[in-house]
């Protein structure tokens, strides 16, 4: 019996002391009408047949060269982090309730509070949530809870802020009252200008959403809105890309105005490029920093140092009683969970990195990026969507639907970007196409062959 | 017992300026593409500098100052500390799974192992139809509660926004309740932890949405009356929800579905054996009857002849919505699969047997040995409470003093505190991978710990004693506020 | 048994109120409310000036173990609030009818609120709270 370690004579003692016959006894609570017949589930298999029937299943869905971004991104993964995170004191731990016996746990997580402040610049982290998407929901409860100026409960969300993020928060805050307006991109520019903000002017509006770099890879002006966001009290939640955050302004200092005002609210965004493999979608983890002012409103666990009875310094969960708060409040959480593994994981990347590596690894995103563009763009029928400058990602027009070219770069094992066509029908053919540090001159040569070969195939067909 | 490890500097302690890992380091890239001066980054963030070796050693280190379930026995009430097997966490690891991208064409080994775990899951609860898409308890709870308030608005009856949730309840329930725009009615249980069938009578009508309950309850026993909650809330027109946290102490022996629960939440981060992480990532798959499959939240893993294909919002118009960026925690889903095909048809029934088996003979060797069971007349289920009442009236030590001194003695404790409304309790734990011996093992620490309260309570109230700290003090956290390290200005 | 001052009313949710010579409110929490909270590591006070309706939540208290809301008696403007619970949120803990006041409310209308309790009423409704 499969990880069940008693042997017969375990279970005879065992029910002696109880003072039962058989195991079955212990469920004579239960009504007889209710007791489930046999499970109709497969028979059990042993690890060599699960082993076996598994890598069947991953040799079949093969590997493919990836040029996909769109919120997940593929990064080189150290070895040592995953050997570490998998040791059996971080993986088979839990939620550290009893603090001495978790200060393993507890320090990390701390340090990696610390290294989050660091990117973001501001001044508090909080110990990670489920995603980015959701981390984004729970900034626009956060944002409710916290902007007393405002009791609207309006939240301006650009159009080119990833739009899955904001179909979550719609389903996630939508039933608190919570109402979310879209705000256009400019359609040459690829981002969002201040002119399409104005209309605002004179509102009461809670919060802004501005996505550095945005769902198309493209830089906003984030001093421009954020200025423009704190004149008119609207508070600013920032969604960033934690790598970019190597070369990109951190959001704690977006904005010109006074030091005091200076800088984003609230600042959520998608963890999973430090450290955590691409896994087809999960999990991940979203990271939320944010102002000391606006602690308490944060939600999420939160991890403090302290000292111990003997003046020792130690780590413990803190500001509990603040998720109960949370729980009441005008804007209700309900989570208390973190994503502890994965940043577990992210914590030891950054550690091995640095500021010096993650630099680097952002520069040759930039920069391969560039160069995808470039060789792609050389093809004829494709171009470039947008002026604007790009960071890791960017956007291609082509002369003809997405979908069947991304077919048939899939059957050369390439996969070529994401089609925008369902989620920005006004774009036309559009392709997202995204290239980091882990693509060489030849991944790109590659991909820029196969795609002249099948562009000027299907002309000629055409 | 493991001997932990006792102390650790924070990694920005041993950095030094100029040190780095270059190993790890892609090569400097060639090109002009520039960030333009006004939109980049001043100053260098204050991340650690430290060699490899150093990095390695530290986190190393650190790993060694927890407990865990791989060194020790965690009786962790609720939260279901079974053995994670390394197999589960291997063949997730395999890198044609580890390195899809979601976005890319449905890879049919996975989505393979997706629609099974669906099918098993719909299996083993009854239900008709799964979602594996919410990512913790939590979020698994925020959607059976989003999909009762979208059924009844459906069915043009929005006045239905009142949840009937036991006092004994966890705590996320009312805040759920108010994340979906409705409000809680809390309603008593008997003396016997059982629902309070008057109360619940009075407190349906048509306002009810809902009522909220697990089976086992928190109290760990066995709501043995089940099929009449049932009715009683159907009849007045409200769903019932159960939370599968508990599931652990039923498998194989009854389903959610066959009591008459029309929506499931499951943690298979407890009952499924996925990892825990040090606190997450968590999975809390939702399973529906019939009425409620329009509002699952998507993407769900769909089958059309020998292709699986993603059904999303054109699939499932009335669906509750997206809950993640992706499909939710999928590794985690593909670790609780594999366990599943390992423990298979005959496994998976011995999962609630053994599991009881140990929760009650752990108990009566307890109470043998003097301690007091919150419910000494019902069989435990999978857990059981310890109340200290009387002992913290006869010695004044607390649930807290006995929970760490457990620790003293190499094991990690049970929850303390919950449910709210036992004075002083215990809630135990063992899962059905624990060997009779580190029962046995087990009783004989709260033994003497017994003694401990009786003649040297002392070493309870200051305990632990054998720790990396001694108790921490909580008030200082919170009231001054030390939440990451700052560099020295 | 806790402290309950006989010269102050009090509500359900534990604030007791008194009336200062110059007509405005001065409120705080009881005796039984902070020991059941526990050691304070939060006070929160409404900012002077501000406009509270009758029965708003307008301050919160908060422990390790709970944080709570703090209710006005009566709508009106906040015309003084307690600053020293910023630094120092235990003088709640050690002095709560004195130096742990919270703020004080000039109601807009004269008279006294019904909702308030009596020192003996607040006295009966913990016992029978306890029960």
């Amino acid at each position: 019996m499969a990880f069940i370690p008693h042997t017969s004579d375990d279970i005879a003692r065992m029910l002696e002391v109880i003072g039962v016959q058989s195991i079955e006894d212990l469920f004579d609570e239960i009504p007889k009408e209710l007791r489930a017949g046999v499970l109709d589930v497969p028979p059990a298999m042993g690890e060599m047949e699960v082993a076996r029937l598994l890598s069947d299943r991953a040799a079949g869905d093969g590997r493919q060269l990836n040029f996909i971004g769109a919120g997940a991104y593929e990064h080189h993964i150290p070895a040592p982090v995953w050997a570490i995170a998998t040791r059996g004191e971080f993986y088979s731990a839990y939620t550290p309730y009893q603090a001495e016996a978790s200060q393993g746990t507890l320090q990390l997580i701390y340090e990696y509070q610390s290294m989050m402040c660091a990117l973001t610049g501001m001044q508090v982290s909080n110990a990670s949530l489920y995603d980015g998407a959701s981390a984004l929901a729970e900034a626009c409860l956060m944002a409710v809870r916290a902007n007393r100026a405002s009791s609207s409960r309006r939240i301006l969300v650009p159009r080119a802020v990833n739009p899955t993020y904001a179909r979550v928060a719609h389903s996630i805050a939508g039933n608190q009252n919570i109402v979310f307006e879209p705000v256009d991109f400019d359609r040459a520019a690829g981002r969002t200008l201040l002119e399409s903000l104005e209309t605002y002017g004179g509102q009461d509006v809670t919060a802004l959403v501005v996505q550095q770099p945005n769902f198309f890879g493209s830089l906003e002006e984030a001093d421009q809105l954020t200025d423009w966001a704190h004149d008119h009290k609207i508070l600013v939640i920032a969604v960033v890309n934690p790598i970019s955050l190597a070369l990109l302004k951190a959001p704690g200092q977006w904005g010109t105005r006074s030091d005091s005002n200076r800088g984003a609210d609230i600042v959520c965004g998608e963890g999973q490029p430090l450290g955590v493999p691409l896994a087809s979608g999960g999990p991940y983890f979203g990271f939320m920093a944010t102002r000391m002012q606006y602690v308490r409103q944060m939600p999420g666990r939160i991890v403090g140092r302290t000292v111990d009875t003997e003046g020792r310094p130690g780590f413990s969960l803190t500001l509990q009683a603040r998720e109960q708060h949370i729980r009441r409040s005008k804007a209700t959480s309900n989570i208390c969970t973190n994503q502890g593994l994965m940043v577990t994981a992210a914590t030891i990347y950054m550690s091995l990195l640095g500021a010096a590596g993650l630099e680097r690894v952002a520069e040759a995103s930039l920069q391969r990026t560039a160069q995808l563009a470039a060789a792609l763009g050389a093809v004829a029928g494709v171009r470039p969507a947008f002026k604007t400058r790009h960071f890791h990602e960017t956007v291609l027009q082509l002369d003809r639907p997405v979908a069947p070219v991304l077919a048939a770069l899939a059957r050369r094992g390439i996969l070529g970007g994401l089609d925008l066509g369902e989620r920005y029908p006004e774009l036309g053919h559009a392709l997202l196409v995204c290239a980091t540090e882990t693509k060489s001159d030849a991944d790109i040569a590659a991909y820029a062959g196969a795609l002249a070969d099948i562009m000027n195939t299907s002309r000629a067909a055409a | 017992m493991a001997e932990l490890q006792l102390r650790e500097p924070l990694i920005f302690e041993l950095s030094k300026p100029g040190r780095q890992a270059p190993t790890q380091f892609p090569p400097a890239a060639a090109g002009s593409a520039e960030i333009p001066v006004h939109l980049r980054r001043a100053e260098r963030p204050s991340l650690p500098e430290v060699s490899e070796l150093q990095a390695v050693r530290h986190f190393t280190r650190l790993s060694q100052m927890n407990f865990s379930i791989d060194t020790h026995f965690y009786p962790l009430g609720s939260c279901t500390m079974k053995y994670n097997p390394k197999a589960c966490n291997s063949l997730a690891m395999l890198p044609e799974f580890l390195g899809r991208h979601p976005l890319g064409p449905e890879p049919q080994g996975f989505m393979a192992c997706m629609y099974e775990l669906q099918e098993m899951l719909r299996e083993i609860t009854g239900m008709q139809a799964v979602s594996l898409t919410p990512m913790a308890g939590a979020q698994g709870e925020f959607a059976g509660v989003a999909m009762i308030r979208a059924y009844h608005r459906a069915r043009n009856d929005p006045a239905r926004n009142e949840i009937i949730v036991p006092q004994a309840a966890h705590g996320t329930n009312p805040a759920t309740a108010a994340m979906c725009g409705c409000s809680v009615k809390e309603i008593p249980c008997d003396a016997n932890g059982d629902v309070d069938i008057d109360a619940l009578k009075a407190a349906v009508g048509p306002a009810t949405a809902a009522i909220m309950l697990t089976n086992p309850s928190t109290l760990g026993v066995f709501e043995y009356k089940i099929a009449e909650v049932a009715r009683i809330v159907h009849e007045a027109g409200g769903l019932l929800y159960y939370d599968g946290a508990n599931l652990n102490a039923i498998l194989g022996k009854v389903r959610p579905g066959d009591m008459g629960f029309d929506v499931i939440h499951m943690n298979l981060h407890k009952t499924f054996s996925t990892p825990h992480g040090g606190g997450g990532p968590g999975s809390g798959a939702v399973g529906v009857a019939a009425r409620l499959a329009p509002f699952l939240p998507i993407p769900v893993v769909g089958k059309e002849g020998e292709r699986f294909r993603w059904l999303t919002e054109r699939d499932l118009p009335q669906s509750i919505g997206r809950l993640s960026g992706f499909m939710g925690n999928a590794g985690v889903n593909l670790r609780a699969y594999i366990y599943m095909r390992l423990l298979g048809r005959e496994g998976m029934v011995r999962v609630a047997e053994f599991a009881t088996l140990n929760a009650n003979y752990l108990m009566k060797r307890l109470q043998a040995a003097g301690f007091e069971a919150a419910y000494p007349a019902r069989r435990a289920s999978h857990e059981f409470i310890l109340t200290l009442k009387r002992e913290n009236r006869l010695y004044q030590v607390t649930a807290m003093d006995v929970a760490k001194r457990l620790l003293d003695y190499g094991f990690h404790a049970p929850t303390t505190y919950f449910p709210l409304l036992v004075p002083e309790c215990l809630l135990i734990e063992p899962t059905e991978t624990e060997a009779k011996e580190d029962l046995d093992r087990f009783c004989d620490a709260m033994i003497a710990i017994r003694r401990e309260m009786e003649q040297e309570p002392e070493k309870l109230s200051s305990a632990p004693h054998t720790m990396p700290v001694r108790r921490l003090d909580d008030v200082r956290a919170a009231k001054q506020l030390d939440l990451a390290w700052k560099p020295a200005a | 048994m806790s402290n309950i001052p006989s010269d102050l009313r009090y509500m359900k949710s534990h604030e007791w109120v008194r009336t200062i010579q110059d007509g405005s409110m001065e409120i705080g929490i009881s005796e039984h409310a902070q020991a059941a909270l526990g050691d304070l590591v939060f006070v929160e006070v409404p900012e002077v000036g501000r406009t509270l309706a009758a029965g708003e939540a307008c301050a919160v208290v908060e422990s390790v173990k709970a944080a709570s809301d703090v209710y006005s008696p009566v709508g009106g403007k906040v015309v003084a609030a307690n600053a020293a619970l910023a630094t120092s949120p235990e003088l709640l803990n050690q002095d709560p009818y004195g130096a742990g006041w919270l703020f004080r409310v000039q109601a807009n209308s004269p008279g006294e609120p019904a909702a308030l309790m009596s020192a003996s009423d607040y006295e009966a409704y913990l016992a029978d709270e306890a029960k």
